[in-house]
């Protein structure tokens, strides 16, 4: 049997459309975008490009959007950017339990460094509450980053709504959009925010390219320093190749979010019914409706996550759950804690899986099929 | 396909060559090899990252050279309930643990033999040097063959229902020849150092750790007659027969540990290696583990081994009803150490073994030895 892969959260293959973009810059175009000559032309042309698309996705201004190697570096950007441009008007920020560590620990370091951080918790939905960030905000609230959608549960967050709580006031928003963006189209004016994270290997395309956008007001304080390289925003040769694919791969979004957004849908539902056709026990972890339909994380009671997983990929089937560590085993998740608590069962018996283009609704049936006899063996020897 | 592309073997790796080679081993014979990394412990270096990433990382390594998948398990909290916990206990007893013993009691052979299971093995292989075979329908344990290495000491306790279900590999090598293979594999681990010591506490020193964990009780070092020859830092940092670190000067022979008064927290020390007072003509050993149907039913002899690296000792068993065995020695044994385990052999079969409780001597018992 092929392998069926349902960790698409984790990340994407790269696109048909985006190999063959990237197979032409590597032949015929690897000027730098900063050389004055054709070569240089050639170059910077591809970068004018792809800004183009991605501000357009975004519904943003071409000069709002600056490439970076990544999500991870899109996030500690606009946090450690911002924390230390808007210094002088306060010294607290607000986030949530449920980021992902690439903002949790700049969040956390920025603390060490002597900021007050609030971490706004959630319920047993996954949801932030639009009140709570209400709540929390102070005069002295510079920066207000929360995520968008939750990358181990799929929930997505009110952003519009919180954006409406800080209109009046000087908090700079920030989110990390990097699991909307393969699916739900996001218009920034609309959202409300001021700074946003996207990255290219969620999306079919290629890994270490990302995006910040940034709204051209915003201040940040570099955090490379380097060349003239966007704008000085993010010093460094542009990786062009990178970003040539990164560009493919939203305009392949583009022209068929809609047409995944229904394939991952049908694919979810399927999974759901072919499993409980097999008359396996589980639950849903989060809110049912307010969610993104290519994620989904599921408890699976009286089984353990460890030996679950490795039966799966033993057979075949590639998904996961919470985070490894260093030594390869699974630190239990601090989305999941923070829904229901350090003791709750079902942080060491959840799975996400997270859907992509090239599964098809029959592969969900054999996954049922393959789950079935490896929790019947899990039965007997998880105590 | 043959039977044995479709028999599962679940090998644990701990990131040596020992069990590297285990896995090459198994692999050349046409296994389906899963690699299993055991997370036993919890504790991070000075730049804040997981001790065990290091193990893990030469596991990922082999298992790319040998195209095996491998997957790590985290058994911390077993670990610590099962064997830090007596660990700990067996030292505020005054008595001297082997956690090594316990471990392959409770995690490697039963929670890890388990874990294996639930991922469809039909055997779990380790890189210890020992043998099973089969004779007569039952399953015995035997000594690897490098009788330097030999490690069924260790594994007395290791329940006799199990052995069907694991391999030994490396029982019918020696170190050396491990060594050569692992290098003719170019393994990345084929250089490694081996491991030493307990594995939780690795290269620190041993007093620092255990005083992390139990308050140490300063006392006096005194002579079975009462002499007071000094001060110890709290009696669960020596162990019977030990001679460094007692601080005692002066003429004539070395000074030895001979023995413990836990009511009145006094270490008893004494003159020369062959102190009289460290000798024992027998000893009552309790959780006995029998690897084989032993007939209980009337005295045998055997040979035993009451300390890891030590010549075999001719024994006569004396089995009591409760369970419990009394060892009778040809020849008196020096520091014979409670909490230790005594193992017991006929050439290389291992009979089964148990934990001293307490030794004798014309029937007394010692009691200085704790």
């Amino acid at each position: 049997m092929e392998p069926i892969y349902l960790d698409h959260a984790a990340t994407t293959p790269i696109h048909s459309d985006v190999q063959a973009k990237m197979t032409d810059v590597m032949q015929h175009h690897f000027g730098n975008p900063s050389s004055i000559h054709r070569y240089g032309r050639d170059g910077r042309k591809l970068l004018d490009e792809s800004r183009t698309t991605a501000a357009k996705a975004l519904n943003a201004p071409f000069s709002s959007i600056i490439f970076t190697s990544g999500g991870t570096e899109a996030n500690n950007l606009a946090i450690f950017g911002t924390a230390h441009a808007y210094r002088a008007q306060g010294n607290h920020i607000i986030t949530t339990t449920i980021e992902h560590h690439a903002v949790l620990h700049p969040c956390e370091q920025l603390e060490a460094a002597g900021f007050e951080v609030t971490y706004l918790p959630v319920d047993q939905s996954g949801q932030v509450r639009v009140q709570d960030v209400q709540a929390a905000l102070r005069d002295d609230t510079i920066l207000v980053t929360i995520m968008a959608v939750n990358n181990e549960t799929g929930v997505v967050q009110p952003i519009q709504e919180i954006s409406d709580v800080l209109t009046d006031h000087q908090a700079v928003f920030h989110t990390d959009a990097v699991q909307m963006f393969g699916v739900m189209p996001i218009d920034v004016t609309e959202l409300g925010v001021d700074l946003l994270t996207a990255s290219s290997h969620k999306i079919y395309g290629p890994k270490g390219v990302g995006l910040l956008y940034k709204r051209d007001d915003i201040h940040l304080e570099q955090q490379l320093l380097g060349g003239e390289q966007e704008r000085k925003w993010r010093p460094g040769t542009e990786n062009t190749l990178a970003i040539a694919g990164f560009n493919q791969a939203i305009q392949t979004l583009q022209a068929n979010r809609e047409k995944r957004h229904e394939h991952y849908q049908a694919l979810q539902d399927r999974l759901i019914l072919e499993l409980e056709k097999q008359g396996i026990e589980f639950s849903v972890n989060g809110d049912l409706t307010q969610r993104v339909p290519n994620i989904i994380n599921l408890s699976f009671p009286k089984t353990e996550v460890e030996m679950f997983l490795t039966n799966l990929d033993l057979a075949g089937i590639a998904v996961s759950s919470g985070s490894a560590c260093t030594a390869g085993s699974i630190d239990p998740s601090h989305v999941l804690k923070a829904m229901y608590g350090e003791k709750d069962a079902r942080l060491t018996n959840s799975i996400r899986f997270s859907f992509g283009i090239d599964n098809t609704e029959d592969d969900m049936q054999i996954v049922a099929e393959k789950i079935k006899p490896i929790i019947e063996r899990l039965e007997k020897v998880v105590t | 396909m043959s039977d044995n592309a479709n028999t599962r073997v679940v090998v644990g790796m701990s990131g040596g060559v020992d069990s590297s080679v285990t896995a090459l081993l198994l692999k050349q014979q046409g296994y389906d090899v899963v690699g299993i990394f055991m997370k036993n412990w919890d504790d991070t270096d000075e730049f804040g990252v997981c001790t065990a990433t290091e193990d893990y990382e030469d596991v990922a390594r082999v298992c790319h050279q040998l195209d095996i998948p491998y997957y790590s398990v985290n058994f911390e909290s077993k670990y610590w309930d099962k064997v830090f916990q007596y660990f700990l206990d067996e030292y505020q007893a005054g008595r001297t643990p082997n956690p090594d013993v316990m471990c392959n009691k409770e995690i490697k052979f039963k929670a890890f033999l388990d874990h294996a299971m639930g991922l469809g093995a039909d055997y779990l292989a380790t890189g210890h040097y020992a043998r099973v075979r089969e004779r007569d329908g039952q399953v015995e344990m035997l000594r690897g063959v490098d009788r330097n290495k030999d490690q069924t000491y260790f594994l007395n306790q290791i329940s006799s229902d199990i052995l069907p279900k694991i391999m030994f590999p490396l029982g019918e090598l020696d170190k050396q020849e491990v060594r050569d293979i692992a290098k003719e594999h170019d393994l990345a681990t084929a250089t490694k150092k081996d491991s030493t010591g307990i594995c939780f506490i690795g290269e620190r020193n041993f007093k620092d750790f255990l005083s992390e964990y139990l308050p140490a009780q300063p006392g006096q070092m005194q002579t079975l007659s009462g002499e007071v020859k000094g001060e110890h830092d709290g009696l669960m940092y020596y162990t019977i027969g030990q001679r460094q670190g007692l601080g005692i000067g002066g003429a004539g022979d070395p000074w030895f540990v001979v023995g413990k008064n836990l009511d009145d927290n006094v270490l008893y020390v004494g003159q020369g290696f062959h102190h009289d007072a460290l000798y024992s003509d027998a000893l009552l050993a309790v959780d006995v583990n029998w690897l084989v149907d032993q007939d209980l039913s009337e005295p045998f002899t055997c040979t035993a081994k009451f300390r890891y690296r030590q010549q075999d000792s001719g024994v006569t068993v004396y089995p009591n009803a409760d369970g419990t065995v009394q060892v009778k020695f040809d020849e008196p044994e020096r520091a014979i150490t409670p909490g230790q385990a005594v193992v017991f052999y006929d050439d290389d079969l291992c009979l089964g073994g148990g934990t001293i409780e307490e030794a004798y001597r014309h029937e007394e018992p010692l009691a200085h030895l704790a």
